[in-house]
C-alpha cells in the first residue's frame, strides 16, 4: 500500500521524517519521565499493577546486575542458535524463493543421522563427513522430486510443498532412529565441557564453555558464508537466481545445480545447528519446535538479508530471555513459548517488511 | 448417459444460480445424506462412528472453517486448532455454570466466543499480508495453547488439567457424556454438521463468497470497488472461527468426552487440517469433505487395511508410515493437482457426462 | 427520498477539478503542479509519452495515491486524501492498465463483484440464501446481464476469466467497472494490446457508454486515432507536467505535444 506521504500543503518547520523517527524514542521517555514522578511521589509502589509491570522488573535488572548479565548473555547465546537456525532459511529463499519450513526437521535429521551413525560404532569424524554427505543426497533428492517439478508454482504452493516434506521427514526419521532422545556426541567432537564463573557487580555469572563454542563457531559459519556470497562465483551466481530465475537462466546458470548446492549448503548449517542444539539439551523431534522460534527472527530480519538473520535472533534471542525472567512471573511463566512472536507481531504492524526487508510496493 | 445435463433447463435466474443446478446431483446429495442419517447407525459397529466417522465430522467442520478463511479469502492460517480449542473451553465453562441450559445451545454459543477471538487476531491482517500473516496466527495458536494450559480457571481447576465432560441430555436422551451413546452422539453431530455446512454453501455461493473470492484475487481491485477489506477479512476470520469453535466443542463433547490441551489442540492439528483443506482443494467446500475423509481415514486404514490384505504392521510402524503418506501425498496433490481432490472430483464428474463416449 | 448529498450537475458543468496537483516518491517527481478539469458527460483524454505520470493522475484521482500537494474536487466536494473504497462510492469507478480482474472467478461473478456497492442484504439473510438475499442475488443478475448483453460477452458468462484472451478479458474488466453505475469511468489504456478490430469494438462500447448512459469518461490512450475520434477534449502531460489543454485538433497541432512526442532535444 502506498505509503501516506506528507499531505501538509506548506513546507512544515521542521523535516516531517524527522519528527516521525523521533516519536517512538520521545513517547518511551514520556511514560519513563512519568513513572519516575509516579514512584517519587509515591502514588506507585510494589504491589500496584503497573509498578509490578513496568517498573519493578526494571529495578530488579538494577539491583542484581550479576542476574541481568547472566540473562543478557544466556540471551546471546540463544539469539546466536536462532540465528543459525535463521540462516539456513534464508540460504534457500535467498536462492529459490522457497520458504523452506522443512529447515527445522532437517536440524533433527542431520543431528540423528550423526548420532545414529556414531551409535553403530561409526568414529566420530567421521560420521560427521557421512552425515554431510547425508544432507548432500538429501538436498539432491529435493531439487528433483519437490523443487523441478513445482518450479512454476506460485510460492505459497512451495511453501506448503516443505510442510508436506516436513512430516515425509519427521515419519522417516522416526521409523529409522526410532523416537527416543539421544545424547549429541559432545566429547567425541573435542566440543569443550565444563563452566567458569565470573565474579561481577559483587555477584556471578556463568559461562558454559559450550555456549562459547557454539556462539564462536556459529559467528565463524555465518562469517564464511557471507563471504561466499559475496565474494566468490557461486555465491553471485546464487544471488542472480535469488532475483531471478528466468534471468539467471538466461545468462547461462543452471538452476538445478545452484539448488542443490543451496539445499546443500542449508544442510550442513543444520547439522552444525543441530550439533550445537542438541549438545545443550538432547537430540529428539522437539526440537522441531525450534523451527518455530525461527519465523520471528526471520520476520524482524527479513527473510533475504544474512546481517538481517544475525541482527534478528540477538534481539529474538535476548527478547526472549529478558521477557521470560523479569516479566514473566507476573503471567505465570512460560511465556517463551509465543512471547518471541508477540515481539515480531509489535515490528510488523510498526514495519511491515521487517527490519532488512525490502519495502513492498504494490504496483497496479 | 447416466449423468446428463440434456433437457435440464433453467428458465429463471434462480434456478440458473442454484448451487446443485443438475437433478443427478441433487439426487446424488440425498443419497448420501440418507445413507449419513439412516444407514451408517443402523448398520456400522460402534467403534466404526466412534473412531471414524465422529472424527471426520468433526475435522470436516474445522476444515469448512478454515477453507473459508484460507481458499475463499486467501489468508493462510496456522492457528485453526487454537480456535477449536477456544470454542470448547468457552462450551466447557459455559455449560458448567450454566448446567439448565441445553448443550446445543452452548456449542453454538461458544462459537461466537470464537469468533470474536478470531477476529481479534486477524486484526493485524490489514497491515500484514500473505505469509506474515500466517506468522501472526501462528502466534494465537501458541499464545492460546499456553493459555489452555496456565490458566486454570479454563478447566474448572481439575486435577487432571482437562475437560471432564458432563453427561448433558436433549429431550431427556443422554447426548454426552459417559452415559451417551455413540450412535446418539453421531446423530447429533451430524445434524449440526449438515446444518453448518449448509449456511456455509449459502454464504459462499452468494454475495459474501464473491467479497471474499475478489479479496483473495486481487485485493487492491477490491478495495477499489468499494469493498471495506478489514470488514472482509475479519467477517472471514470470525465465520472460519465460528465454525472452528463449534468444531472444538463438538470434538470435546461429542467425540472424545474430555480432552487435554496439550493433546488436541497443539501446532500438529492445525497442520493435519490445513493438510485435510490443501489435499481436499483450496475455495471448494466439497473438498473440505474430502480432505478430512481422507487424512481422518488414512491411519485407520493402514493401521487395520494393510495387515487385512496381508502386509504385516506394527503400531508405531504404522504411525510414521502415516507421516510419510501425509507429507508424500501432499506433495504429490501439489505437484499434479494443486486444487486438490475436489478438481479431480471436477474431472471425473466431467467424464461421466460423456460416458460412454471418452469425449 | 433523500436529499443527494452531491449536487445534481447537468451536462458541461465541472464534475472533477484537478487543482495544482503535484505527487512525489522521495526524490521522484510524478506529477508537479497539474491543473485540469472533467466536464460532465464528456469523454476526456490523458495522454502523453511514457513515464509522463498519467496512470499517477489516475491513481491520485481513484484515491490510491495521495498527492503531496494539491486538491481534487469531486462532484462539488474538495478533499485532499481519500481511501479507494470511498472514491468507489462517491461514483468512481477505474479499470487497469494490466486487466486486474478476479482470476479466480467466472465473468459473471466478476461483473456481479461490481455491484458489490449495490448490495446491501445483510449478513442474516445471506447465511439462508432463499428470501431476501435470493430476491436481491436476481435483481442485480438483471443489470449484469443487461450489461453482458451489451459487451456482448453471453458466451463466456460461466468461463473462469482467467482463461479468456486478452481482449475479451479487458471488456470483461470494463463490464465489472460499469456494473458500478458510476459517475466517473477511468479506464487506463482500454485498448492496449488489441488488433483493429477489437480497438474498433471498444470504441464503439465506451462512445455507447458515454452516449445511452451518459458516463463522463477520462481514458489514457496512446493510440492517436482513437484519441482523436473519442475524446471531447484532451489533456497532455510530459515528465509530470500538463503542456497542452484543449480540443483535440487544437491539441494536435501544438507545438510542444509534437515536441514531446518526437523527442526534441531541451
Amino acid at each position: 500500500m502506498a505509503d501516506s506521504a506528507a499531505v501538509a500543503s506548506r513546507k512544515p518547520l521542521i523535516d516531517r521524517r524527522v519528527t516521525k523517527a523521533l516519536r517512538v524514542p520521545l513517547i518511551l521517555a514520556g511514560i519513563a519521565i512519568l513513572l519516575v514522578l509516579l514512584v517519587q511521589g509515591g502514588v506507585i509502589a510494589r504491589g500496584n499493577l503497573v509498578y509490578n509491570v513496568l517498573v519493578d522488573p526494571f529495578v530488579l535488572m538494577v539491583e542484581a546486575p550479576d542476574l541481568l548479565l547472566q540473562t543478557l548473555w544466556e540471551g546471546l547465546v540463544a539469539g546466536v542458535l536462532y540465528a543459525l537456525i535463521a540462516l539456513g532459511f534464508v540460504l534457500i529463499y535467498k536462492a529459490s524463493g522457497v520458504f523452506n519450513f522443512a529447515q527445522g526437521i532437517m536440524v533433527v535429521f542431520a543431528a540423528l543421522t550423526l548420532v545414529g551413525l556414531h551409535e553403530k560404532g561409526v568414529p566420530a569424524f567421521l560420521a560427521l563427513g557421512l552425515a554431510i554427505g547425508v544432507m548432500f543426497l538429501l538436498a539432491v533428492a529435493v531439487e528433483r522430486v519437490v523443487l523441478r517439478p513445482l518450479v512454476n508454482q506460485p510460492d505459497i504452493i512451495l511453501f506448503m510443498a516443505t510442510f508436506g516434506l516436513t512430516y515425509f521427514l519427521v515419519g522417516l526419521g522416526e521409523s529409522i532412529f526410532g523416537g527416543n532422545p539421544k545424547v549429541m556426541i559432545t566429547d567425541q567432537l573435542f566440543l569443550p565441557r565444563g563452566a567458569t564463573d565470573l565474579e561481577v557487580f559483587g555477584g556471578r555469572v556463568t559461562i558454559q564453555h559450550l555456549d562459547v563454542a557454539a556462539a564462536v563457531i556459529a559467528t565463524i559459519m555465518i562469517a564464511v558464508l557471507a563471504v561466499f556470497f559475496q565474494y566468490t562465483r557461486i555465491g553471485r551466481a546464487l544471488r542472480a537466481v535469488a532475483d531471478s530465475h528466468k534471468a539467471a537462466l538466461s545468462v547461462g546458470i543452471s538452476l538445478n545445480q545452484i539448488w542443490v548446492v543451496v539445499w546443500f549448503a542449508a544442510g550442513v548449517v543444520a547439522l552444525v545447528t543441530g550439533i550445537m542444539w542438541g549438545a545443550r539439551s538432547d537430540v529428539s523431534f522437539a526440537l522441531e519446535i525450534i523451527a518455530f522460534k525461527a519465523l520471528p527472527v526471520l520476520i524482524l530480519g527479513g527473510f533475504t538479508s544474512i546481517p538481517g538473520a544475525i541482527i534478528g535472533g540477538l534481539i529474538i534471542g535476548i527478547g526472549e530471555k529478558l521477557g521470560e525472567f523479569y516479566w514473566g512471573p507476573l503471567l505465570g511463566g512460560g511465556i517463551e513459548t509465543w512471547f518471541a512472536y508477540v515481539i515480531a507481531l509489535i515490528f510488523l504492524l510498526f514495519r511491515p517488511q521487517g527490519l532488512f526487508g525490502e519495502k513492498i510496493i504494490e504496483r497496479v | 448417459m447416466l449423468y446428463r445435463e440434456a433437457g435440464q433447463y433453467k428458465s429463471s435466474y434462480t434456478a440458473d444460480m442454484a448451487v446443485f443446478p443438475l437433478r443427478e446431483d441433487r439426487i446424488g446429495l440425498g443419497i448420501i445424506l440418507l445413507i449419513a442419517f439412516l444407514v451408517i447407525p443402523l448398520v456400522s459397529t460402534p467403534f466404526f462412528i466412534g473412531s471414524v466417522m465422529l472424527p471426520f465430522l468433526v475435522f470436516s467442520l474445522a476444515a469448512v472453517g478454515l477453507n473459508i478463511l484460507t481458499g475463499y479469502t486467501g489468508l493462510l492460517s496456522l492457528g485453526t486448532a487454537g480456535f477449536m480449542g477456544v470454542g470448547a473451553y468457552a462450551c466447557y465453562k459455559l455449560t458448567t455454570l450454566f448446567p439448565g441450559v441445553n448443550i446445543i445451545v452452548w456449542i453454538f454459543v461458544s462459537g461466537f466466543f470464537s469468533a470474536a477471538v478470531g477476529a481479534i487476531f486477524g486484526l493485524p491482517s490489514l497491515r500484514i499480508k500473505g505469509f506474515y500473516l500466517a506468522v501472526a496466527t501462528l502466534a494465537a495458536q501458541f499464545f492460546l495453547q499456553w493459555c489452555f494450559i496456565r490458566i486454570p480457571w479454563l478447566y474448572n481447576y481439575n486435577v487432571s488439567g482437562a475437560i471432564e465432560v458432563p453427561t448433558r441430555t436433549l429431550f431427556g436422551v443422554p447426548i454426552t457424556g459417559p452415559t451417551s451413546s455413540v450412535e446418539t452422539r453421531y446423530l447429533v453431530a451430524l445434524t449440526i454438521v449438515v446444518v453448518l455446512t449448509w449456511f456455509a454453501s449459502n454464504l459462499v455461493h452468494g454475495r459474501v463468497g464473491r467479497m471474499w473470492m475478489a479479496v483473495r484475487d486481487m485485493d487492491i481491485a477490491a478495495e477499489l470497488m468499494g469493498l471495506n477489506l478489514l470488514r472482509t477479512k475479519l467477517l472471514a476470520f470470525a465465520v472460519s472461527s465460528f465454525y472452528a469453535g463449534v468444531a472444538g466443542a463438538l470434538l470435546v463433547f461429542l467425540w472424545l468426552g474430555g480432552a487435554e490441551a496439550g493433546d488436541v489442540f497443539n501446532i500438529r492439528q492445525s497442520f493435519l487440517i490445513l493438510f485435510m483443506v490443501i489435499i481436499g482443494g483450496l475455495g471448494s467446500l466439497i473438498g473440505s469433505f474430502m480432505g478430512a475423509a481422507f487424512i481422518s481415514a488414512l491411519p485407520t486404514i493402514l493401521k487395520f487395511g494393510l495387515p487385512a490384505i496381508g502386509i504385516p504392521i506394527a503400531g508405531a510402524t504404522a504411525e510414521h508410515l502415516n507421516l510419510m503418506v501425509i507429507g508424500g501425498l501432499i506433495i504429490f496433490f501439489l505437484i499434479v493437482e494443486p486444487h486438490g481432490l475436489a478438481r479431480l472430483w471436477q474431472i471425473a464428474k466431467q467424464k461421466l457426462r460423456v460416458w460412454p463416449f471418452p469425449y | 427520498m433523500r436529499a443527494p448529498d452531491h449536487p445534481i450537475l447537468a451536462k458541461g458543468d465541472v464534475l472533477l477539478a484537478v487543482e495544482n496537483v503535484s505527487l512525489g516518491f522521495g526524490g521522484v517527481k510524478a506529477l508537479s503542479d497539474v491543473s485540469f478539469d472533467i466536464r460532465k458527460g464528456e469523454i476526456r483524454a490523458i495522454i502523453g509519452p511514457n513515464g509522463a505520470g498519467k496512470t499517477s493522475m489516475l491513481n491520485c484521482i481513484n484515491g490510491f495515491y495521495h498527492p503531496t500537494d494539491g486538491r481534487i474536487m469531486f462532484q462539488g466536494k474538495t478533499r485532499l486524501k481519500m481511501r479507494p473504497s470511498e472514491a468507489a462510492r462517491g461514483g468512481i469507478a477505474r479499470t487497469f492498465q494490466n486487466v486486474a480482474l478476479f482470476k479466480g472467478m467466472s465473468t459473471l461473478d466478476n461483473i456481479m463483484a461490481g455491484r458489490s456497492l449495490k448490495m446491501k442484504t445483510g449478513f442474516f439473510w445471506q447465511l439462508f440464501r432463499h428470501g431476501p438475499a435470493m430476491r436481491e442475488e436476481v435483481e442485480n443478475r438483471k443489470v449484469v446481464e443487461g450489461i453482458i448483453d451489451f459487451l456482448e460477452i453471453q458466451h463466456i458468462r460461466k468461463v473462469p476469466v482467467g482463461k479468456l484472451p486478452y481482449g475479451l478479458q479487458k471488456r470483461v474488466e470494463l463490464g465489472r467497472a460499469l456494473a458500478m453505475e458510476p459517475q466517473l469511468l477511468l479506464l487506463d489504456e482500454p485498448m492496449a494490446g488489441m488488433n483493429l478490430e477489437e480497438k474498433e469494438d471498444m470504441s464503439r462500447f465506451i462512445l455507447d457508454v458515454n452516449q445511452q448512459f451518459g458516463t463522463t469518461i477520462a481514458l489514457i490512450e496512446h493510440d492517436m486515432g482513437v484519441v482523436m475520434d473519442l475524446s471531447d477534449r484532451v489533456v497532455v502531460l510530459e515528465y509530470g507536467r500538463k503542456i497542452a489543454d484543449g480540443k483535440p485538433e487544437e491539441v494536435k497541432r501544438d507545438q510542444r505535444v509534437i515536441d514531446a512526442y518526437l523527442g526534441v532535444a531541451h
